[in-house]
């Protein structure tokens, strides 16, 4: 009993002896208005040392910002009898729809891939959860495709120099959210990363909503799908009828 | 200027949309044709999901083409009763259509299938129209009268049982033809996003051989049925209708079709032919050309 305590006590001064994270981010909520084409979010906070004192060798911070995770369907398309159509298809449990990070440094250069696997890391330590029974090497290439694919439409980014720290106590990070971006609950991570380990880490949520006028068009598509079509039409005829009518006059 | 679409998802310039709306509107005001076979490629071009481009593609142009049946119908330009035989068929179509779509997203083979179908259907009318415009093109050069070697019925068609009079057609013939007509095109519709007027009128006026006057009329008919209908699927099982997007499309279809129109009667109908069968190739070799080349992305993404 004595010895669990004085573990316990050790833990706990071993806990306060360690920095500690203090985030924030420029916007809690994200609102997707008609002229919306993308948000900036700036991802800040303080490093609190233990007794306040900044350790010589400036530490590195790591910030993340992720969205849902998706179960997934990855199609290839392969040359049969001329033409490139979907043949090979590899499913993904969980995706983030959205994934980016920024670091002070290159992440190779603060964690090794155990840690970056563990923590999610960069875009080689996602934890995908392929479902598919394939091959290591095609499960690589199909795994390898996604990013690719994610990264070019700016949903997955890596950004290796995104981070500034200023005295070694605050930091900030400016992390571009593309207009396509699917809404949900996102988390704002960021780890602190001393020696290829990481010492600390903080959490904030981030919400992505339509909003207005594209909230209730979504919404209504999805729950009131008859209605939705009725207004659809008669709209497409009424606008149809109306454009028919002035230009007949004139 | 951009705007969100609410649910394609994405952020695109309005203008482009509106130009784009407004370009096929010009050419579907000098054609008579709807142009959904333009209008839907192009937006997938342009990076919206094939989806929301085939099913608000088919919303627009049931406005687009709202004024051309009333116009067709104050000069009596309709056939009711055949082009209720083929809103009855095309109904029916769309459904098999919206059928047939889930089944080949199913197979993750849509996109393939679209592509084909679109080669194969605007190669093939394309090329009978340049062949068709450039005999009567020269047939008039060298000052002989175009060689027209028309048969008045088709001897499938005349085999089918159960014949109706389509007093304004000119034709006693089985309902059974144009409801077939009809269905094919309703299934077109609902997987392509077109209306379908191009495959409808050769279809009706060298298979049925309806009477020249009612066929535009009649067509454009069947389209303002069918396409609404379509709406009406794609909302309910696709939910891909985007209000937004139709009725930018729309706003510029409906300038252009005018502009189109005035510019229709400066050219002579068989160069205007050329130029429709040649626009329809070039859509079709740019369809084939993006099946044979290697396409930029090889993967693609769906939710499952």
């Amino acid at each position: 009993m004595k010895r669990e305590l004085a573990a316990l006590a050790s833990l706990l001064c071993l806990g306060a002896a360690k920095p500690v994270l203090v985030p924030d981010v420029s916007e809690r909520q994200v609102q997707i208005v008609y002229s919306f084409t993308g948000a900036d979010l700036l991802l800040f906070g303080a490093i609190l040392y233990p007794q306040g004192r900044a350790p010589d060798r400036p530490p590195d911070i790591a910030v993340v910002l992720k969205g849902p995770t998706e179960s997934i369907l990855l199609r290839e398309k392969q040359k049969v009898a001329g033409m490139w159509v979907n043949a090979d298809s590899a499913r993904f449990r969980s995706a983030p729809s959205f994934y980016a990070i920024a670091s002070s440094r290159p992440l190779a250069q603060l964690v090794d891939a155990r840690t970056a696997a563990i923590y999610e890391l960069g875009l080689d330590g996602l934890q995908l959860s392929p479902t598919s029974n394939a091959l290591p090497e095609q499960q690589q290439r199909f795994e390898q495709g996604l990013i690719d694919l994610k990264r070019r439409a700016g949903l997955y980014v890596e950004d290796a120099h995104g981070v500034e720290i200023t005295d070694g106590v605050l930091y900030r990070a400016h992390i571009n959210v593309p207009a396509r971006v699917p809404v949900g609950r996102y988390v704002a991570e960021t780890f602190l990363i001393q020696d290829g380990k990481v010492v600390a880490g903080a959490v904030r949520a981030v919400r992505i909503d339509k909003s207005g006028f594209e909230r209730f068009v979504s919404h209504a598509a999805h729950r009131w799908p008859v209605s939705y079509g009725l207004v659809a039409v008669a709209l497409s005829l009424a606008i149809g009828w109306a454009a028919g009518q002035f230009f007949r006059r004139g | 200027m951009h705007i969100y679409l609410p649910i394609a998802g994405l952020s695109v310039n309005m203008l482009v949309i509106v130009l784009l709306g407004g370009g096929v509107g010009i050419l579907s005001g000098m054609f008579g044709v709807g142009g959904g076979f333009l209008t839907t490629p192009l937006l997938i071009f342009y990076g919206i999901p094939p989806a929301v481009a085939v099913a608000s593609s088919a919303t627009q142009i049931t406005g687009a083409s709202v004024s051309g049946v009333l116009a067709q119908m104050r000069r009596g330009g309709v056939d009711f009763r055949m082009g209720g035989v083929m809103v009855a068929g095309g109904v029916i179509g769309s459904g098999l259509g919206a059928l047939l779509f889930r089944l080949l997203q199913k197979l993750g083979q849509i996109d393939t299938v679209i592509a084909l179908t679109y080669v194969v259907l605007l190669g093939g009318i394309g090329t009978l129209m340049a062949r068709e415009s450039l005999g009567t093109i020269l047939a008039q050069r060298r000052g002989g009268k175009p060689a027209r070697k028309q048969r008045r019925h088709n001897r499938l068609i005349a085999m089918l049982p159960f014949r109706w009079r389509f007093y304004r057609s000119g034709l006693y013939i089985s309902p059974l033809a144009p409801f077939l007509l009809g269905t094919m095109t309703g299934a077109l519709t609902v997987v392509l996003g077109v209306g379908g007027g191009f495959v409808m009128v050769p279809a009706m006026v060298y298979l049925l051989g309806m009477a020249a006057g009612v066929v535009v009329g009649t067509s454009l008919f069947q389209i303002l049925f069918v396409t609404a209908a379509t709406t009406m699927i794609h909302a309910t099982t696709t939910q891909a209708v985007d209000i937004v997007l139709a009725i930018l499309l729309l706003i510029g279809s409906a300038i252009g079709a005018q502009i189109g129109s005035r510019f229709a009667m400066k050219l002579k109908p068989e160069y205007l032919r050329l130029l429709l069968a040649l626009l329809v190739l070039a859509v079709a070799l740019r369809m084939a050309a993006g099946l044979t080349w290697q396409p930029g992305e090889l993967y693609s993404v769906e939710a499952g």
